[in-house]
Formats: structure tokens, sequence, C-alpha cells
């Protein structure tokens, strides 16, 4: 529906981190200021999610990292000017900075040291090393520091990650593992040590785009290239993070001051944005609750009156039933793209069983001979079915979409890991910004929504509940 | 010309047979019970008689015509059907019950009414009752209900599988009466299934005595207790003598 009404405007991706975020709309101000409509679809999901969606045309362009090219998307083929085109893509220049694995030291404590890269800090064999555990497992992390510079397990040890930082502002550790543009390195006054003998492969970052990307885009993104430095992302990722300043407005900001670009940056106000991700939660949850009654009741039908053939069926909603939502999510991408159509196709399909169920146990739940009496009175298997077999299996029948309905309310939210909105949006934002407020924007309305469509089903079903199945 | 007319019929489950080989014939406007100990196949035979059940080999005939395998709906429609405890549709109060068909056929409302009117005083049943749902219902009202429900369309022909099966004595004892002045009043073909033979007597004129699916006897139940066939017979009348 929003992917209609925008189809002339180019379409930005950005990835669920801050600094994707803030990139994306660099690249869509910058577009916007040369005169060319575009639009951000925020937050649209992971690596795979965006570089499916880009294939599938799906997204024009979004930030990416040379090393992710490279180790994630093209399984290690280097050449990127040579594969990308291949596929229809082309990585921009770099943005002017990288994004990798990197050690940091506090500031005082590299000066007196006298620490300035990884050459030297592998020198000092005494000083105590906190890595995550990721990076002590990673092939390109730590194995590949010891490697590259003969590094010693002696002083390391695994922790978490806030338990690094602050152990490192203590003391406790002398230095740890960091993302070269983390927000912490301006808050804790850290260095990131340089990495004199290439250990880390290169996360340049650059805008990954199609290559039938409108020339006059091109050139209008191409002023971004260099512009960038690792200080600077720094500092903006720091804005966003820990001062909370809206992602428009850092980019914004940014333009405006190396630019001189002026583009508004416009920030809704919660209710507002809670009014958004309510049409939009509902539209997900009734299109696809709508769209799977007018499938599962017939279904079930069918189901009952050929047993055989509708064990297969159950069984079938059944396995549909145990794909995991983001792996259904994923495999739709190529088929449906992002946003709400692969959201509502997955909603659509998890709600097949619990209707199906209903639809199917409340049939089977009729007692023979009044099945017999039915067909006994010489009315047509159609109006047996009108008049007796679907108002008698009705209880059944709406407690299974009443199941559904409220599953759907939940699983809606997922429909933000590929952009379909909703409740799940204020969620994964929340998530990422570590803003619990956020979190309860979207966490509380979708619990309501739960409860008002539980309420709406049971008024429903004393509506359509024949009164003389009542208790 | 009979009614029903059965040629050789024979239906088994699973491999074993239920009933059959049968032969037999209703005559029009009599009143037959059939009649046996639990097992002996009255159900299916009668459920043959309306196509419910098929059988697997032999015909079944309706006026003189084999019953088709498709499109049995305009004959069900002139055979009335009636089994124990009613099986009224429980979602639907007992005048809709009644209704079903009729509104199906699209009578009109006062036609519908006047006909409920009608059978209501045939089968002696109260008036609010009516308006009240099956499980609201006594079980002999039930009854009554279900009983108006296979008349509405006046069938020529009346089907009814123990019809009072699940009633306690006073009540059966008045629906026997009632049931005995309806069919004296309406003249309907009736076969009705039981394994009472005080009520077979009572109610009908013919009883045919099944065992193990075949026939071993059929005349007025007078006869059943004057000139038992076999052995079985003569125990079978014995066993309902001492009974109250």
């Amino acid at each position: 529906m929003i992917a209609l009404a925008l189809a002339a405007a180019l379409q930005i991706g950005s990835k669920q981190f801050t600094e994707s975020v803030i990139l994306a709309e660099i690249a869509v101000q910058t577009l916007r200021s040369a005169g060319i409509e575009a639009e951000h679809r925020r937050e649209v999901g992971g690596t795979r999610v965006l570089w499916e969606a880009l294939r599938a045309r799906q997204i024009d362009l979004y930030p990416e990292y040379t090393g992710t090219i490279v180790e994630e998307l093209l399984e290690g083929k280097r050449d990127l000017a040579g594969a990308l085109p291949r596929l229809g893509l082309r990585a921009g220049g770099s943005l002017g900075f990288e994004d990798t694995y990197a050690i940091g030291m506090r500031r005082a404590e590299s000066e007196r040291q006298g620490i300035r890269s990884l050459s030297d800090l592998a020198r000092h064999r005494e000083l105590e090393i906190g890595l995550t555990n990721e990076f002590l497992r990673r092939r390109d992390g730590w194995p590949r520091l010891r490697e590259v510079y003969g590094f010693s397990d002696a002083h390391v040890r695994g922790m978490q990650h806030e338990l690094a930082y602050r152990a490192l502002r203590s003391g406790g550790i002398a230095a740890t593992d960091l993302y070269s543009t983390d927000a912490e390195i301006q808050a804790g006054d850290l260095v990131v040590l340089v990495d004199d003998r290439r250990a880390f492969p290169r996360y340049d970052a650059v805008l990954l785009q199609r290559t039938d990307l409108p020339e006059a885009a091109s050139q209008a993104l191409a002023r971004l290239e260099g512009a960038i430095s690792a200080r600077e992302m720094v500092a903006m990722n720091a804005r966003a993070l820990l001062e909370r300043v809206p992602e428009a407005q850092v980019a914004s900001d940014f333009l405006r001051e190396r630019f001189g670009i002026s583009q508004a940056a416009a920030a809704g106000s919660a209710l507002r944005r809670i009014g958004k991700r309510t049409v939009e939660h509902l539209f997900l949850v009734a299109v696809s609750l709508a769209a799977a009654i007018a499938f599962a009741v017939p279904l079930g039908v069918f189901a009952w009156r050929r047993p055989r053939l509708g064990q297969a069926i159950l069984a079938t909603a059944g396995v549909i039933q145990t794909i995991p939502s983001l792996a259904l999510l994923v495999f739709m991408i190529p088929l449906l793209g992002i946003g709400a159509g692969p959201a509502i196709v997955a909603l659509f399909l998890y709600s097949l069983l619990p209707i199906l169920r209903g639809t199917h146990a409340g049939l089977s739940g009729i007692a023979p001979e009044l099945l017999e009496s039915a067909e006994a009175l010489g009315l047509p298997a159609s109006a047996v079915l009108r008049r007796i077999e679907l108002p008698l299996a009705a209880p059944s029948m709406l407690s299974g979409i009443k199941t559904a309905a409220v599953i759907d309310v939940g699983t809606a939210t997922l429909g933000a890991l590929i952009g379909a909105g909703g409740y799940g949006q204020s969620i994964l934002t929340g998530i990422r910004l570590a803003d619990t407020g956020l979190i309860l924007e979207g966490a509380i309305p979708a619990g309501l929504m739960a409860l008002a469509v539980q309420a709406v089903f049971d008024v429903l079903e004393w509506a359509i509940v024949p009164h003389g199945l009542r208790e | 010309m009979a009614v029903f007319e059965a040629t050789a019929v024979v239906k088994r489950y699973g491999g074993a047979v239920v009933v059959g080989p049968i032969d037999l014939a209703i005559p029009e406007a009599t009143t037959t019970a059939l009649i046996g100990p639990s097992g002996a196949g009255k159900s299916t035979l009668l459920r043959m008689l309306n196509g419910l059940i098929r059988p697997d080999s032999g015909t079944v005939r309706f006026r003189g015509r084999p019953l088709p395998s498709d499109g049995l709906e305009p004959i069900r429609r002139q055979i009335g059907y009636v089994v124990q405890g009613g099986a009224l549709f429980p979602h639907l109060g007992a005048n809709e019950n009644v209704a079903l068909v009729a509104r199906w056929l699209r009578w009109d409302a006062t036609r519908v009414a006047a006909r409920i009117e009608e059978l209501a005083a045939v089968v002696r049943l109260p008036h609010d009752a009516l308006r009240r749902f099956p499980r609201q219902l006594s079980g002999g009202q039930a009854q009554r209900v279900s009983l108006m429900r296979a008349l509405m369309l006046d069938p020529e022909v009346l089907l009814l599988d123990e019809p009072l099966g699940a009633l306690d004595p006073m009540t059966r004892f008045d629906l026997q009466q009632d049931l005995r002045d309806a069919f004296a009043r309406l003249g309907k073909t009736v076969v009705m299934v039981t394994h009472d033979l005080a009520e077979a007597a009572f109610l009908a004129g013919n009883a045919v005595l099944l065992r193990d699916g075949r026939i071993v006897q059929q005349g007025p139940v007078e006869e059943l207790a004057r000139a038992p066939a076999d052995e079985f017979v003569a125990r079978f009348v014995q066993a309902h003598r001492r009974s109250p």
C-alpha cells in the first residue's frame, strides 16, 4: 500500500542499527536536496533482508560495509567491481570511514604507555585485555590477531560487552574489542589502536545500490564519498544513541554543517506515531485474518468431508506453524519483497492452523444422529452445511478464529523486521536505542490491541453462536 | 403395489454380513414393526429403505423404482424419519426444527404456521413448547417435535427407529397411545424398529422378526405368538411375556 503510493520515489533502506539509519537518512536528505524524491524504508531488517530487498528491486540502495559484502554476501569473492555488476549492483566509493572490529584503550592510558597501534599493544604482554565472547570466537577476531601480531592468551578474559566497557573505565582492564565507530569511543574518551598490519578485513562504509539508479541520483550521492570521517560518525552515533537525538535531525545537522544543505527533519509527536503504528498494525492483522478465514473455513469443511486428505491438510498446516517466523519472513523476500506484503502472507499462514482446526473439530464434534437426521430430511448438501452443520460448528470455529486473531496481533510485531511497520517498529527501535519508553510505546498498545481483539470476538461469539447452543 | 420392496439385499461391515440376504415388501397403508434382539440388523435394514445406508448387493425399490445412487433428496422428502431421542437440531427452536425443510422449499409463513398448528394437535404437543430450544424440552416433548418434523411435508411414509426407546414408562405409555391414534388418523405407511414385542403388537399390524440379519418370521404379531416358526421365535415371544 505504502510502496504503491510512493512508487516513483527512490527507496533507501537501512538496517536495524543506529549508524545504518543515520547514513540512510543522510542519503535520503541529500537526494531530496537535489530535487529527487526519496523515501527512507527504516530499519527494514538485517544484512540478508536488505540484500534480498535490493536484488528484488524493493529498495534502490542502502548503506553497507565492504567487508560484509565480501564475507557474508559474496561468499569470499573479493573482486567487488567484478562480482556486483553481474547482479545488477554496484558499491559507491567509501563514505570516508571504516566500521570494523577494533581494539580500544582509554586515551590517558594509551598516551602514558605510548601505545598507538596493535603492534605496540602486543609488546605490552603484562596488560589485561577483556574481550567479548563473539570476538574471541570469530575467525576474523582474536584468532586472527594472535596469528598476525603474536598476542598471548595469558592476560585475556572473555566478558560481556557492557561489563568490558565498565572494566575499561575503572582500569580493571587496559583494552577491549569494539566497533571502530561505537558511540562509546567518544563518551568514554577512548582511542582506537591502529591496525598497522591490517589484520582486520576492511569494512569501508559504502552505499550499495542498483546499477540502474538514475544518473542524477548517482551524481547527487557521489558528493557523500569521502565526506564522513570515523570521528564524525562516532559523534553522530553518540548523539543519536546517547543523547537520543532523532537520526533525521543528526543527519540534517551534519549535512548543514558539511554542505550547507538544509532539509527540515520532521519529528512527529508520540501520539501521532502511535496512531500511525496502530493503523499499520491493524491493517496487517485485519487483512491476514480475513484472508485466512476465507481460505481456512472452506478448507476445514473439505478436510472434514474427505478424512484421509483432511489429515494431510491438517498435518501440513501444523508443519507451517513450526517454521520460525523470521525464517518464513526471509524466505518470502525474494518472492514478495519487503513491507506489508510478505508480513501479511506470513501472518496468513500462521492463522491457518487454528482456524482450520477449529472448523474441523467443530464439524467432527457434531453428533452422528444429527448428521443422519439432517441427511434424511432431503435437503441438498449445501443447505445442510449452511443451516445445520456450520451453525453447530460455530462455537469451535469462532474460538479457532479468536485464537488466530490474538496470535496475529502478537506475531504482527515481527512484521517490523521486514519493514511492514506496526507496533514492532517502536519495539525494535526502542531495543536498538535502549529506550524503554519507546519499547513500551510499542508493547503496551500491542497488548491492549490483543485484549481488544479478544473482547470483540467475545461480543461476536455472543451474536453469532446460535442461542440454542448456549448453556 | 408395495411401497418398499427389498430384493436379495445384503449389507456387510468389514466382511461380516449384518443384513441379508433379505427379501421384504412393505404394503401401502400398513404399519410394520421390525423386531428382534439387539444386533439383528433392524436399524440397518430400516436405513437401507431411505438410502442412508447402501446395500452391498441387492436392490431396494421405492414405489417400484430402485433408489438412485444420486439425487435422493426428493425421495427423502416423501419419507419421514424419526430416531431415538428425536435428534432435534439444538441450535434451532422447536418450531424452526419442524419448519426447516418447508422454509427451504419456500412455503409462505401462513402455510408453515397453519401446518405446525395442525401437527401440534396431531401429536398433542403443548403450544408453548414450540417456542423452546430442544435442550429445554422434556424427552417426550422432543420426540413429539421430532415426529412433527418428520410429518411436516405430509410424507406418505414414516420410518421410525426405536422412537420411544429413550423415554420413561409413563411418557412411553402416553406416546404409544398418541402414536397409535396418529397412525390410524393419518393412514400412512409406517415402518418402525422396536425390540419390544408388546409395543409392536400395540402399534403395528405386521411384525417382521429378524435374527442375525435374516428374517425368521413375518406376519401379524398374534400369529408369531400362536404359531412360532421355530424355537427362536417361541423363546423371543416367551421372553416378552414375562416382562411387564
